[in-house]
C-alpha cells in the first residue's frame, strides 16, 4: 500500500507543479465586490445600462418587467424612466441597431450583454470598464488594456473624463526611467475617480444580475433543499440501522 | 387488496418479478461504499429523462431559436432554471457515478467469468451515454456546443477514403448547422434514450442471472448440498436461486439494500444539490463560460475544450502526432475496456487477493486516467503533450501487462466464505 501511495503522490505532485507554470499572461483584474442584495446599486446599474449601453448593446434575453420586479422598481416608474425601447412592460430589452449597421460603423456587431457576466466574469467587466485610455492610433481615439484594440469608443467619457496611461520617473538600476503606473483621468468627467469606480461596480452588478436573474432565489431554495435532505438522510439512516439489526 | 394482487398475478408475473428481483434476490452481505454507484446511475438516469421531458416542452430545436429558448427556460419558465440545472448537472453526475461504477468493477473483478456479458452491456451503456452527452451538449447552441461538436465530428474525417463523406453524413451539411442540430435533437431525445433504457434493462437482467459480485470476489452461490443447514443464509430466497444452489453470506436486496441505498442516495443528493443550487457551472467544468455566448460559425473560441468527462480520451487523441493514429488510439482506449474480461486471464477476482503488481498496475491506470482528464482540459503545450504521451502509454500498458502477468499471477489464497 505504501508503494501505491508514494507513486500516487509523486505523479500528482509532478502534474500539479507543471500546471503551475501554465497560467497565460493577462492583465491583473480588480475584484468586483458585487452584492446582489444591494438593490440601490443594481438600480443605478440599470440606469447606467439603459442610458449608456443599450444604444448599441441589446439585452435580448431579459425582460423589462422581470428586471423592474427583481430590482424593486415600480412598473410605471420603470416604464417612464428606464424603458427607451419597446412599448410594453413585458417586452424583451432589445435595441434597434442592426448587425449590418454595427458592422459598418464599428467593424463588428456589438455583442448582446445579457450573459456577458457568465462569459467574462464580474472582475473582467469591472476592470474593463475602468481600463480605457487615449490612443490616437485607434479609430475612436481610445484603447483598452483589458481588451486590446477594442472596437468601441469610450462611451462613459463624460462620466470618467479622459483617461490616459501615466508614467512616473523612477530610479531603476541607478538610472531614472519612465515606469508605467496605471491609468489616470484628466478630471474633466462628471464623476470623481471614486464615484466612477462605484458607478462601474453598480453597472457590473447589474450585468451579474442579468446573467443569472434567478441566482438569489436559487440559493435560497438551495438551503431549504439541504434542510430537507438532512431530515431525509437522518431518517434513512435510522431506518437502515433498524433493519440491519436483523442481520448483524 | 389481496384480491387485486391475485387478479394481477394471474395475468402478469407481478409478485413473482418483485420477489425474484427484489424481495427474495440474494445480495452478498458485504457490499461496501463502492456498490452505491449502480443505484445512483439509475437515479441520475431517471432524473435525466424526467427533466429532459419537461425541458423539451419549451426548447426550440433550430439554429435560430435554440440559444434563446434555453434562456427563455432559464428566465421565463417557472423553475425552468431548476429543470435545466438538474439536467446539466445530471449529465456530469452521470459520468461521475459511471466512472466510479466501472472502476469498482475493475477493482473487484466484476467483469470476470461469468460476468463478461454483464460488463459488455455496461460498456455499451457507457458508449451510448457518451453519444447521448455529446449530442445533448450541442443543443444549447452556445459557442462551445458548436465548436466542440465541430472538433469531434471532424475526427471522423481522419478515417481514410470514407472520412469526408462520413462527416458530411453525420452533419447533414457542409458545416454544423440547423440540420445538424435537428438530427442531434432527435437522437438525443428519442433514439439514444430508448437504446439506453433497453441496455440498462439488459444490464440488470444479466446481473440478476449471474448474481452480484462482491468486494471479496467470492461466490455466494455454493453447489447444492455442499453447505450445512446452519451455514446457509437465514433468509427466504426465491426458489429460482435455491433450486440449484445453496446461498451463503447473503440477504435479500429488499428491504436491506434498499434502505441502505437510501442513505447513500441522501448523501449523494447533498453533493448533487450543492452543484445545482450553489455552483451549477462548477467553475466552468459543467457549464463552460464560452457556452453562454450564442454559437457563431465565424468566430472560433481561443481554446476549445470538450466537457470534462470526455477529456481523458481527448488528451489521448491530442497526444498522438498523427490524426488517424490519434483517433484509432482514442477509440482503442474504449475498445480495450470492452475486451477487459478476455485480457484478464486471472482466476482471482478481487484486488484484495491479487498480486502486488496488479495493485500497482491498477493504481497507475487510475492515476493515468485522472491525469489524462486533467491534461485534456489544458491547452496542448509542449510539456503537457509530453505528459499526455506518458500517461497514454501507461493507460495502455495496464491492459498489455495485465494480459501477460494475469495468467500466472502470484495471488493470495481466496477464502471459501465471506468472513465479515
Amino acid at each position: 500500500m505504501k508503494q501505491f501511495l508514494k507513486t500516487t503522490l509523486l505523479v500528482a505532485a509532478t502534474v500539479w507543479s507543471v500546471a503551475g507554470f501554465a497560467a497565460g499572461p493577462t492583465v491583473p483584474l480588480d475584484e468586483a465586490k458585487v452584492d446582489l442584495h444591494d438593490k440601490a446599486s443594481l438600480q443605478r446599474g440599470a440606469q447606467l445600462f439603459m442610458n449608456y449601453c443599450l444604444g448599441c448593446h441589446s439585452m435580448q434575453y431579459q425582460r423589462y418587467q422581470r428586471t423592474f420586479n427583481d430590482l424593486g422598481i415600480p412598473d410605471d416608474l420603470g416604464m417612464e424612466n428606464l424603458q427607451f425601447t419597446g412599448d410594453k412592460v413585458g417586452d424583451l430589452i432589445t435595441n434597434t441597431m442592426s448587425a449590418e449597421s454595427a458592422g459598418a460603423w464599428f467593424g463588428t456587431a456589438a455583442p448582446d450583454l445579457t450573459l456577458v457576466a457568465r462569459v467574462r466574469g464580474a472582475d473582467w467587466i469591472y476592470t474593463y470598464l475602468r481600463s480605457f485610455y487615449v490612443d490616437e492610433s485607434r479609430p475612436f481615439g481610445v484603447n483598452n488594456t483589458v481588451f486590446p484594440n477594442v472596437g468601441m469608443p469610450h462611451v462613459l467619457q463624460e462620466l470618467q473624463g479622459v483617461p490616459s496611461k501615466t508614467t512616473e520617473q523612477r530610479m531603476i538600476d541607478g538610472e531614472m526611467q519612465d515606469v508605467y503606473v496605471g491609468l489616470k483621468t484628466d478630471g474633466s468627467g462628471m464623476l470623481s475617480a471614486d464615484e466612477y469606480d462605484q458607478a462601474m461596480l453598480d453597472l457590473t452588478s447589474f450585468l451579474v444580475y442579468t446573467g443569472e436573474p434567478m441566482l438569489l432565489e436559487q440559493r435560497r431554495m438551495g438551503w431549504y433543499v439541504f434542510g430537507f435532505l438532512l431530515v431525509f438522510t437522518l431518517f434513512a439512516w435510522l431506518l437502515k440501522r433498524e433493519f440491519f439489526k436483523d442481520v448483524k | 387488496m389481496k384480491k387485486l394482487i391475485a387478479w394481477f398475478d394471474e395475468r402478469i408475473p407481478m409478485t413473482k418479478t418483485w420477489n425474484i428481483h427484489l424481495a427474495q434476490y440474494p445480495a452478498p452481505k458485504n457490499f461496501n461504499f463502492w456498490y452505491i454507484f449502480g443505484v445512483l446511475a439509475m437515479l441520475v438516469l431517471v432524473n435525466q429523462i424526467l427533466t429532459g421531458v419537461w425541458l423539451t416542452m419549451n426548447y426550440v430545436p433550430s439554429a435560430e431559436g435554440a440559444f434563446a429558448s434555453v434562456e427563455y427556460i432559464m428566465r421565463d419558465i417557472d423553475y425552468g432554471w431548476l429543470l435545466r440545472y438538474m439536467h446539466s448537472t445530471g449529465a456530469s453526475a452521470f459520468f461521475v457515478v459511471v466512472y466510479l461504477h466501472m472502476f469498482r468493477g475493475m477493482m473487484y473483478g466484476s467483469y470476470q467469468k461469468p460476468r463478461e456479458l454483464l460488463w459488455v452491456f455496461g460498456m455499451l451503456i457507457f458508449l451510448v451515454l457518451m453519444a447521448e452527452a455529446f449530442m445533448g451538449y450541442l443543443l444549447p447552441w452556445g459557442q462551445m456546443s458548436y465548436w466542440g461538436a465541430q472538433v469531434i465530428i471532424s475526427l471522423f474525417g481522419a478515417i481514410p477514403f470514407i472520412g469526408d463523406d462520413l462527416t458530411l453524413w453525420i452533419r447533414g451539411d457542409y458545416v454544423i448547422s440547423g440540420a445538424t442540430l435537428n438530427r442531434f435533437f432527435a437522437l438525443h431525445v428519442i433514439a439514444l434514450p430508448l437504446v439506453l433504457v433497453i441496455l440498462v434493462f439488459l444490464h440488470i437482467v444479466a446481473l440478476h442471472e449471474v448474481g452480484s459480485n462482491n468486494p471479496e470476489g467470492i461466490d455466494i452461490k455454493k453447489k447444492k448440498g455442499s453447505v450445512a443447514e446452519e451455514d446457509k443464509a437465514k433468509f427466504k430466497f426465491h426458489e429460482r436461486f435455491t433450486k440449484k444452489y445453496d446461498i451463503v453470506d447473503a440477504f435479500p436486496f429488499f428491504p436491506y439494500y434498499v434502505v441502505k441505498d437510501l442513505v447513500g442516495i441522501g448523501i449523494f443528493l447533498f453533493a448533487f444539490c450543492y452543484v445545482i443550487f450553489f455552483a451549477p457551472a462548477m467553475g466552468g467544468l459543467f457549464l463552460e463560460p464560452p457556452n453562454f455566448e450564442a454559437a457563431n460559425p465565424l468566430k472560433t473560441p481561443e481554446h476549445i475544450a470538450p466537457v470534462w468527462y470526455f477529456t481523458p480520451f481527448y488528451a489521448i487523441l491530442r497526444a498522438v502526432p498523427d490524426k488517424l493514429l490519434g483517433v484509432i488510439l482514442m477509440f482503442g482506449a474504449i475498445a480495450a475496456l470492452f475486451v477487459l474480461p478476455w485480457l484478464d486471464r486471472g482466476k482471482v477476482r478481487s484486488i484484495r487477493y491479487r498480486s502486488g503488481f496488479h495493485k500497482l498496475n491498477l493504481t497507475v491506470f487510475a492515476i493515468s486516467f485522472v491525469a489524462l482528464g486533467y491534461l485534456g482540459l489544458k491547452p496542448a503545450t509542449e510539456i503537457y503533450t509530453l505528459f499526455a504521451r506518458i500517461f497514454t502509454f501507461l493507460y495502455f500498458a495496464f491492459f498489455v501487462l495485465l494480459f501477460f502477468y494475469s495468467k500466472n499471477e502470484n495471488t493470495k489464497p481466496v477464502p471459501e466464505r465471506i468472513t465479515k
